[in-house]
């Protein structure tokens, strides 16, 4: 039913063996909502991040995936809740880390850069300021060395003229210029992981390309992984190395990009794909699309979260969908779908999928 | 910076001339003279008419309006006040103490009403929904319902007439304990819900969880990253409150006996001491125009999205 290439590329992930840089398992976050009802935007995740890996993270908005990419980070903040789960950074426990590792955690191993550059900037204070914290509070750097430090990181980030821009205040900089900020920031101690939660989604187009390729060559020259969450599928075929599908707060498809965009295995990654425009499409073409919304995550039932919208189960009339959850299915190595409906292409041992 | 402080001190020249205006036009609207007021009963028709007249024209009271407006003018540039009626010497000389006096206890009251509001709002804005932040806010609606004078005699029946820890009209630096309290809690009241309700806004921006994803630890999230962005709301609402402060410390002078301008000002009216009462609005609207205009600029440097040159 599917394609069968194969495309061996080297593995950029890690090797089965060796720990990865993060690895996450049975996470799951819970809101409560007014009335005592009980939200989980993220249920039981289980993702690896390999060192100088690029992971996309794709999904809907409503999909959990910006919750998912807080949760990493323990960010969530009440009503909300990471309630399951374990979270891993180089064998740390990330749950078990007093509120003082925490912040040195964050600090040190881990930056993060957001949807909206402009507003995750004090308004108050300078860029110089802002840049130099964590060189002030984490280095503990003298305040004319983190200063000077904050110029060198603007200059690197292609921030122009940078020993008058630590001067400025973030509403006189250009949305551009403020995601290099925050990229700045983010990677001022050189972390081993860089979550980014769709980074370009706020800006211009043309801008959007150089600050993806900004975040490309920088984790690449700092050998820092990235997790990019995105909606958009491109940005995820420039970049990414692992593609993960997020669906009502699951990962239901998982694999390396090559094969997931030419063979997906999971009926909404099909969608996703066949609602993507093609470059070279011919024009008047409908995109197709597919039927329905994302459910009410306070709401779901016992079986698949996507199986009211399903194709696949349509066709093959499957009744397992309605009834429980589908368990992974290894479609070939190191790709993995969430579907009944999917069947794995090629004789694979199970041991690939789940740690 | 220093332009825009020039600009706001050229637009405060329409603004005093109109305060001269309204301050000299009052002594026109109130049904009697201060003349006519003194000697009123004191001396015989005929002598009174007398002494009236020599009085009017002492007083200037016989020319017409604008003329006087011009001498009262001319006399406040160099410095002269006038001379009180019933107190027979310069205004000056009286106002000048008194309003060292004032300026005392509204600094006072202002440093209490800072230090407990701004503590208590903050507080009860990080740990939100706890019994501290319920207990503030039920502290703090009394505090808004209740006015000061009346929060002043409530400390007066409690700790000098109850529990007699003060005497009842104390003397030095105790004297400015009670009417210092008494203004300072009133108005630590609004502060502490601006300052909670604030604090809770800002908290729940972006740039604050952006800056807990770099390290940044509670204590530093709150003190460095969210309290230069409320207080740029708590300032504005303090600049307003030092007016009421002033107003506040009017009737809390008389009641405590703390010799403030608020004080002499209720005896000047009761006097009908017009040069008297007139030189106290004057320098009280002064003080408020001055208060405004710092608080204006200390806002235009805590924020600086303020576009000083538009």
């Amino acid at each position: 039913m599917m394609a069968m290439q194969q495309i061996e590329t080297p593995q950029t992930g890690s090797p089965k063996n060796v720990q990865p840089l993060l690895r996450i398992t049975g996470l799951t976050t819970e809101f409560r909502l007014e009335g005592g009802r009980r939200l989980q935007a993220v249920q039981d995740v289980d993702l690896d991040i390999g060192a100088g890996e690029i992971l996309g993270l794709v999904g809907e908005s409503g999909s959990g995936k910006s919750v998912f990419a807080q949760s990493i980070l323990r960010l969530v903040q009440p009503p909300g809740q990471v309630v399951a789960g374990a979270i891993a950074f180089e064998g740390r426990s990330v749950m078990d880390m007093s509120a003082r590792e925490l912040s040195r955690w964050r600090g040190r191993d881990v930056g993060m850069i957001f949807q909206q550059p402009q507003s995750c900037l004090n308004p108050v204070r300078r860029i110089g300021w802002q840049v130099a914290e964590p060189l002030l509070l984490q280095e503990k750097l003298s305040r004319k060395a983190a200063w000077a430090g904050a110029v060198d990181l603007l200059r690197a980030v292609g921030i122009p003229a940078p020993e008058e821009k630590v001067l400025a205040y973030p509403h006189q900089l250009s949305g551009g210029q403020a995601q290099r900020v925050m990229i700045a920031i983010a990677l001022a101690l050189k972390p081993k992981l860089l979550i980014a939660d769709e980074p370009t989604t706020a800006l211009d187009v043309t801008i959007q390309a150089q600050i993806l390729e900004l975040l490309r060559e920088s984790c690449r020259m700092l050998g820092t992984s990235l997790l990019l969450v995105t909606h958009d599928l491109g940005v995820v075929a420039r970049l990414a190395d692992r593609v993960a599908v997020m669906y009502a707060g699951r990962i239901v498809e998982e694999g390396p990009v090559e094969t997931m965009l030419t063979a997906p295995a999971h009926p909404y990654t099909q969608g996703l794909i066949g609602a993507a425009p093609q470059l070279g499409q011919a024009r008047g073409v409908r995109l197709k699309d597919i039927p329905g919304t994302i459910p009410d995550l306070s709401r779901l039932g016992a079986g698949c979260a996507f199986a009211p919208r399903c194709d696949a189960r349509a066709g093959q009339n499957l009744e397992s969908c309605t009834l429980s959850q589908p368990l992974p299915v290894s479609i070939r190595p190191r790709h993995r779908a969430l579907c009944f409906a999917a069947k794995a292409s090629s004789a694979v041992s199970p041991c690939e999928i789940s740690p | 910076m220093l332009q825009y402080v020039a600009r706001r001190l050229l637009l405060l020249i329409p603004v005093v001339i109109g305060i001269l205006l309204v301050t000299f036009l009052m002594k026109a609207l109130i049904p009697t003279d201060a003349v006519t007021a003194i000697y009123s009963g004191t001396l015989s028709e005929k002598d009174a008419a007398e002494a009236i007249a020599t009085l009017r024209a002492k007083y200037h009271l016989d020319l017409p309006w604008y003329q006087q407006f011009y001498i009262y003018v001319r006399d406040l540039m160099s410095g002269d006040f006038g001379e009180s009626i019933r107190l027979r010497k310069p205004v000056m000389d009286e106002l000048g103490y008194r309003y060292v006096n004032t300026i005392i206890l509204t600094l006072a009251a202002l440093a209490i009403a800072l230090v407990v509001g701004l503590t208590t709002g903050i507080l009860a804005a990080v740990k939100r929904n706890s019994w501290l932040d319920v207990t503030a806010t039920t502290i703090g609606l009394f505090g808004i319902s209740m006015p000061a004078f009346f929060f002043g005699l409530l400390l007066i029946l409690v700790f000098a007439v109850w529990l007699r820890w003060l005497p009842v009209v104390p003397r030095g630096t105790m004297a400015l304990l009670l009417p210092a309290v008494a203004l300072g809690l009133i108005e630590a009241a609004p502060i502490s819900q601006v300052a909670r309700t604030s604090m809770i806004d800002v908290l729940g921006r972006d740039y604050i969880q952006a800056a807990r994803a770099r390290g940044a630890s509670e204590f530093a999230l709150v003190v460095r990253h969210a309290l230069p962005n409320a207080l740029i709301v708590v300032l504005t609402l303090v600049g307003l409150q030092i007016g009421n402060l002033l107003g506040g410390a009017f009737i809390i002078e008389a009641i405590f006996g703390w010799h403030g301008i608020g004080e002499l000002a209720v005896n000047a009216i009761e006097w009908r001491d017009f040069t008297l009462t007139q030189a106290i609005i004057l320098i009280s609207a002064a003080t408020y125009l001055v208060v405004n205009l710092v608080a204006d600029i200390l806002y235009a440097w805590l924020d600086p999205r303020v576009e000083l040159n538009s």
